[in-house]
């Protein structure tokens, strides 16, 4: 449907435009560009829905965790609907007040730095493959791009903590700066195991080699290294209970302490997207993609049956579901945990998470040498 | 097209950069202008389809090793005046130096080695060319001697970091989180007992 879709907008909408603008000779590159900025808007909508609607799910579920209801006011036309329109509201809101840039801070690097913190958790989406068909850039290094985008997203941070002139701020850069770098070694040596029990650097061809049935995926050979990515995970996005970086109780939000308005619900937004970015990586390298966990195991003739057969193969959207499991893990562990002591921090980065992870590489790669069964066999 | 346009765009980019790196004051948009100039020069080697370079280049120098770079640079209070401080006294050995370079520069472009077809048209690679692939062949198999006395430099490296900045520290803070976990309630608190004072 989704290629119908794009079909007729090519065919009536960017052929018509391109030709009417450009010459000729640059009619296929310019109409190439327009395709591309259409597949971006397809991808990247949905996703920006989506970080709205999970500020709602952050606050619902922990609600509903702590024994309360969570925001259940706002609705569409005098229906409250559980308050589904509060995150247009706080749109609206965060939109009209006004953005307070403090004397002495610098005011070019103050405004560039909630942009860089949102650009590298929308820019990775590029190669997340959503179907064994859909994916915008299908290219080789796709894990390795993945690796070096969530790396930059430390940036924005930095640069907003130095910028604002401001102690606590500049305390919650730094924090977040030893953190993101302590984490990002984990991390890397963790899509590294992924890399070597996959055989490729190919996002897709990584979803492929976990093909069968839900024992197949590769969480159970990589299982420590999916636990270290995911935790490092959290601790990359800076959420609890690794969330020193803002710790209200110590430096009041860190970072983000003298943004208002638009500029702070941009790192708002970017901390969102990260999340969402974490966990559709889970789901992809981790736990099978687009692939249905009862492959191979109900019979072939099942998945042929038109209504339940379509749930149960594989499609687009066991990677939404996969995905929305790990997000709720965000807000779960939000919920649960209380906040880690910045040395504690530090020591599980350095002094845990990496040696389980150096460990568990040469597992991995005597499984894949010795082609054990059932992931590595063929 | 685009291709040339991405070329000339990020080109500039990089070349611009570069020099703000040279001009700017303050040291930490220095630091963030060579952070640009990482990422352009990312973004050429990725039009010569040397993917795995560029991206390595974006992981490790623009992820990792200009974080702490800036880390410190923001952590210092670097006093602009004593910088410029001696100017005029070593500005004719950096002319020296620079001239040096560029000389040098000049004469590795005109070299025979740049001369020849090969070098006006871009090479066009297979399709199925993997540049991550390529370079683990070579430098495992054809410079892996190389590759390993290289990385046990680096390791060497390391210890050697951290020993030098382990021994000036004779008393750490550094919790034992073992012991932490075992700490009874009597080892920590103690209970006073205070007797109520008579209201008057």
């Amino acid at each position: 449907m989704i290629e119908s879709v794009f079909q007729l907008i090519t065919q009536y909408l960017l052929q018509p435009a391109v030709s009417f603008v450009l010459p000729v000779d640059y009619q296929a590159e310019g109409l190439y560009v327009l395709q591309t900025v259409v597949k971006i808007m397809a991808i990247l909508t949905p996703v920006l829905v989506t970080v709205a609607y999970f500020t709602y799910a952050e606050r619902k579920v922990i609600g509903f965790i702590q024994g309360r209801i969570g925001p259940n006011r706002v609705g569409f036309f005098g229906f409250s609907l559980w308050g589904l329109g509060q995150p247009i509201a706080d749109a609206v809101k965060l939109i009209v007040k006004e953005i307070v840039i403090p004397t002495g801070s610098n005011k070019t690097l103050f405004v560039i730095a909630p942009i860089l913190s949102l650009a590298p958790s929308l820019a990775a989406w590029a190669v997340i493959p959503f179907d064994d068909t859909k994916v915008l850039a299908n290219i080789n290094a796709g894990l390795l791009y993945v690796l070096a985008l969530t790396s930059l997203a430390v940036y924005g941070v930095i640069i907003a903590g130095w910028a604002s002139n401001s102690k606590y701020a500049f305390l919650g850069a730094m924090r977040s700066a030893a953190q993101i770098v302590a984490y990002e070694i984990a991390m890397g040596f963790a899509l590294v195991g992924v890399l070597v029990a996959a055989g490729s650097l190919n996002l897709g061809d990584i979803v492929y080699a976990q093909s069968g049935s839900f024992i197949h995926w590769f969480w159970l050979p990589l299982l420590p290294l999916f636990v270290v990515y995911f935790i490092s995970g959290v601790a990359e996005t800076n959420r609890a209970p690794f969330d020193v970086a803002e710790g209200e109780s110590e430096i009041v939000a860190g970072f983000h302490v003298e943004y208002g308005g638009m500029a702070f619900s941009v790192f708002f937004m970017a901390e969102y997207a990260n999340m969402v970015l974490i966990a559709v990586l889970s789901a992809i390298m981790f736990c099978g993609g687009w692939l249905s966990p009862v492959q191979g195991i109900v019979p072939e003739s099942f998945l042929s049956t038109p209504l339940i057969g379509a749930v149960l193969d594989e499609g687009m959207h066991w990677l939404l579901i996969k995905t929305s499991f790990f997000m709720f893990l965000f807000l779960w562990f939000r919920a649960t945990f209380p906040r880690y002591r910045y040395d504690q921090i530090m020591r599980l980065g350095w002094k845990v998470f990496i040696p389980i992870t150096i460990v568990w590489l040469v597992v991995i790669a005597s499984l894949v040498v010795g082609q054990v069964p059932p992931w590595f066999d063929g | 097209m685009i291709e040339q346009l991405v070329f000339y765009l990020f080109g500039a980019v990089l070349l611009i950069s570069a020099s703000m790196v040279v001009i700017m004051r303050n040291p930490v948009h220095a630091a963030l202008f060579l952070v640009l100039a990482f990422f352009s020069s990312a973004a050429i080697w990725l039009l010569l389809q040397a993917e795995f370079l560029a991206i390595a280049l974006v992981l490790v120098y623009v992820g990792a090793v200009m974080v702490l770079f800036l880390f410190v640079v923001m952590m210092l209070d670097i006093n602009l005046v004593a910088l410029r401080e001696g100017f005029a006294r070593y500005l004719p050995i950096g002319l020296t130096i620079a001239i040096l370079m560029v000389i040098a520069m000049g004469l590795v472009v005109s070299s025979d080695y740049f001369v020849g077809d090969e070098f006006l048209v871009k090479r066009t690679l297979a399709d199925d060319y993997s540049n991550t692939r390529e370079l683990g062949l070579t430098l495992y198999t054809e410079y892996l001697f190389q590759f390993e006395v290289a990385g046990a430099i680096l390791l060497v490296a390391i210890i050697a970091a951290i020993s030098l900045s382990m021994s000036k520290l004779k008393i750490t803070r550094s919790k034992e989180p073992g012991d932490q976990v075992l700490v009874k309630k009597e080892q920590r608190l103690r209970i006073v007992k205070m007797k109520a004072e008579k209201s008057s």
